[in-house]
């Protein structure tokens, strides 16, 4: 028997092994159509101290994200649950990639009973809702404040908080954070040049030019991630033309990203990127290596969430003081004030539908919701939470004040868009793409507008994406 | 002996068959079987669909977009890589003429045969960090380079017209080591005689290549064929981690496309493995391709 005929030998042996192989498929797709059952095994009693009847000695998962906040704070919170519990027993894991470690767990119907769904790793929403995946919180919402007497959970959250979660009026998703989106800038270096913030987007500009004049670059922004520009150019549309301009973006309308309000800001954006104001190479940086560039005084406007502090503490010069700011007015008739900024509450957490422990998970987020839980999470990772009034009596970095600064003076008029939760597709591909195009100077804003439209319709269009309505 | 002989193979043939069955073969039967449902990943219940999803791909630019990236891969990552190579596994193992006789490598070749086998012990994801601040445009090395030079500043992978083929350099990069040591063991096992005779015949250096190494050598080179050609069509580390398929999807290739399908922006898993089962049939055929097309007669040594 020679080399070549046991090769052809062992070839068929494996032609007939693959029936037998056959026989495992289907484990993918798990049991095929068996009925949703729930999966809740736990279930306690509900009295008034316990109002959404957990079990106490049901064993509880947990499974955290670990990113730019680490999983500490959610080991505290855990502690929290844990004292009020001690006969529960609780799992906690962190992983950064949420998608990869839970999808074979959700199809067999053992997910854990919290999770952190965020990061580059994060499960589309849209799919996760559309699939019946998760549990709904309104009942958390409606229980009483762990630490705020006379309070719901409900009525203890910023403005926004519920509406960011809700499919369809269901609420379904806690984002726990609350993050603002605005123009960060280095309170010393303006000092330092005797620069002023501008509230209007002519100042904008003739600063633009003096700091460009100065030899720095006017702005940077993260080329690899070019999604981040089109906060401010959204911003600008939204407050020109009103709440109205974003609610049709999110609700797909035909043409919502080529109404008036959305040629005006792409317009005056688009003066940034022609007369050079944007650092030279930012299209071939990603978000890190240009929030790098900018803590290193080589640009002096840069567009990012309250994140950006936390995320740059390493590199950041002392006394460098980063501020947020809104985004300029565009005239004299915009219908929201200077002061309006974005604010949304941010860092999803979830309890999946088939979760044993249901009660459980709405529990530990009544802990993590209570003053003492945000408190601590907030000393921790200086980040804001959705709970109203949990910055009282911390001292907060620079930048976070000056978040919290700014939403004070936004206050009624702070404004959002969610069109990135309901369809994650179109914001993280398709306006990205076009963000790209635009602020490298290779499209007009009217290509830019186009291409963000094109993205749009084809989600309106495609059958296999669940759409929502935002009212 | 002869009763033997049987026992022997089962036992050792059988547990590879079994994991190769278990973890290769079956998740290819489930992505076919998956490719015809319309699954969203995260529940038990799919509804059958048929070939929908493979009309939905047809009509698909964004997918028609990376297949057309993947060909241009398909076509240059092996030619750059072998010629590449090539030309280094002979400098090494035959280019040096100091000597009046005998074949030797250039000075320094065991220094060089180091070097260039470095990629090779990165991982990729290494390989694709460390490349990324060599693209930086502003304070990365390729710039710092040209810049000193005078020479104009691309911002290399911030823009469509260079950032695929810079990911395309690195590519060749990190796979020429490999085939520079592949290439150079196989030419070590051709007779030496062979070369002194093309020596005294006073034949030049490319000729002894084209004419000696390079048919010696066909085997080998036919696998290289085959390895450079499979990995041009995945491509997916470098891509995701270096471009993230932008920008505007100008470096996007076809793994990247299922794999933001099914776990990116998106989790339509259905259409996913429809994206999976067509790179399937397209590696399959690469393979069996190129098997056909570098046929030659053997040469017996």
């Amino acid at each position: 028997m020679n080399r070549r005929d046991i090769l052809r030998r062992t070839a068929a042996a494996g032609l007939l092994a693959t029936p037998a192989a056959g026989l495992l498929t289907g484990c993918a797709l798990g049991g095929g159509d068996e009925e949703d059952s729930g999966g809740e095994t736990y279930v306690g009693t509900k009295t008034a101290e316990n109002p959404l009847g957990v079990k106490e000695d049901a064993p509880l998962e947990v499974v955290i994200f670990n990113g730019g906040f680490g999983e500490e704070y959610a080991k505290a919170h855990e502690a929290m649950y844990k004292e009020r519990y001690p006969k529960a027993e609780i799992k906690h894991s962190a992983t950064q990639e949420i998608n990869k470690t839970l999808q074979p767990r959700f199809v067999d119907g053992t997910p854990p009973d919290v999770v952190n769904n965020s990061g580059a790793g994060q499960i589309d929403f849209n799919g996760l809702v559309s699939q019946n995946a998760l549990a709904d919180l309104g009942e958390l919402l409606d229980a009483p404040s762990l630490d705020v007497p006379g309070k719901t959970v409900r009525e203890t959250l910023l403005p926004g908080a519920v509406d960011v979660g809700s499919y369809d009026g269901k609420f379904l998703v806690l984002n726990y954070t609350y993050t603002v989106y605005g123009i960060w800038y280095s309170t010393k270096l303006f000092a330092d040049r005797g620069w002023e913030y501008p509230k209007t987007w002519d100042e904008h500009i003739a600063l633009c030019r003096e700091i460009k004049k100065a030899g720095i670059a006017p702005w940077t922004y993260a080329g690899k991630h070019p999604r981040y520009m089109s906060w401010p150019v959204l911003s600008t549309a939204v407050k020109l033309g009103g709440l109205d301009v974003a609610k049709a973006i999110d609700n797909l309308e035909p043409n919502a990203w080529k109404s008036e309000a959305m040629k005006a800001a792409a317009d005056a954006w688009y003066q940034i990127v022609k007369d050079g104001f944007i650092l030279e190479g930012s299209p071939g940086l990603d978000h890190i290596q240009s929030q790098t560039a900018w803590c290193q005084g080589k640009a002096a406007f840069i567009s990012c969430g309250s994140w950006l502090e936390s995320e740059q503490k390493n590199v950041t010069p002392p006394g460098f003081n980063m501020s947020v700011a809104p985004t300029p007015s565009l005239s004299s008739g915009d219908k929201l004030p200077f002061e309006a900024i974005r604010g949304t509450a941010g860092e999803p957490f979830m309890v999946p539908a088939k979760a044993k422990n249901r009660a459980g998970g709405l529990e530990y987020f009544r802990t993590m919701l209570s003053m003492k839980g945000a408190q601590d999470f907030t000393r921790k990772v200086s980040s804001l939470t959705v709970v109203a009034n949990s910055t009282q009596g911390i001292e907060l970095p620079f930048g976070l004040s000056s978040v919290v600064k700014a939403l004070e003076a936004s206050g009624a008029n702070g404004f959002n868009w969610v069109y990135n939760n309901y369809y994650r597709k179109l914001e993280r591909e398709l306006v990205d793409a076009a963000c790209g195009e635009f602020f490298s100077g290779r499209s007009t804003p009217a290509e830019f507008l186009d291409a963000c439209q094109k993205g749009a319709d084809q989600i309106a269009a495609d059958s296999s994406i669940k759409k929502y309505r935002r009212a | 002996m002869k009763h033997g002989k049987y026992p022997l193979i089962i036992t050792f043939l059988v547990p590879p068959l079994l994991l190769y069955g278990i973890f290769v073969i079956s998740p290819y039967l489930q992505a076919f079987q998956i490719s015809t449902t319309d699954w969203l990943g995260y529940s038990s219940s799919a509804n059958f669909v048929g070939l929908e999803n493979f009309a939905t791909l047809l009509r698909d630019e964004y997918l028609w977009n990376a297949v057309k990236n993947n060909l241009i891969l398909l076509i240059l990552l092996p030619i750059l890589t072998i010629a590449l190579g090539l030309f280094f596994a002979t400098m090494l193992n035959m280019g040096g003429r100091r000597g009046t006789a005998g074949v030797v490598g250039v000075r320094g070749s065991s220094v060089y045969r180091l070097v260039y086998f470095f990629p090779q012990v990165l991982s990729v994801v290494i390989i694709a960090y460390v490349w990324k601040e060599v693209y930086n445009p502003n304070n990365g090395l390729l710039n710092g380079a040209l810049r000193a030079l005078g020479l104009p500043t691309p911002t290399w992978l911030g823009d469509p017209r260079t950032a695929f083929w810079a990911v395309l350099a690195v590519m060749v990069w990190s796979n020429v080591g490999f085939y520079v040591v592949l290439f150079g063991a196989a030419m070590q096992s051709i007779p030496r005689d062979i070369y002194e005779a093309a020596l005294l015949d006073g034949s030049s250096r490319w000729t002894t290549l084209t004419r000696v190494t390079i048919p010696l050598l066909w085997d080998t080179v036919q696998v290289a064929w085959i390895y450079l050609a499979i990995a041009a069509l995945d491509g997916f580390i470098l891509v995701q981690q270096m471009t993230d398929g932008g920008p505007n999807h100008s470096s996007d290739v076809i793994g990247l496309r299922m794999y933001n399908t099914a776990f990116g922006s998106e989790t339509k898993f259905g259409y996913a493995s429809a994206i999976g089962v067509v790179m399937f049939f397209l590696t399959l055929s690469v393979a069996v391709l190129a098997l056909r097309a570098a046929r030659r007669e053997r040469i017996e040594y």
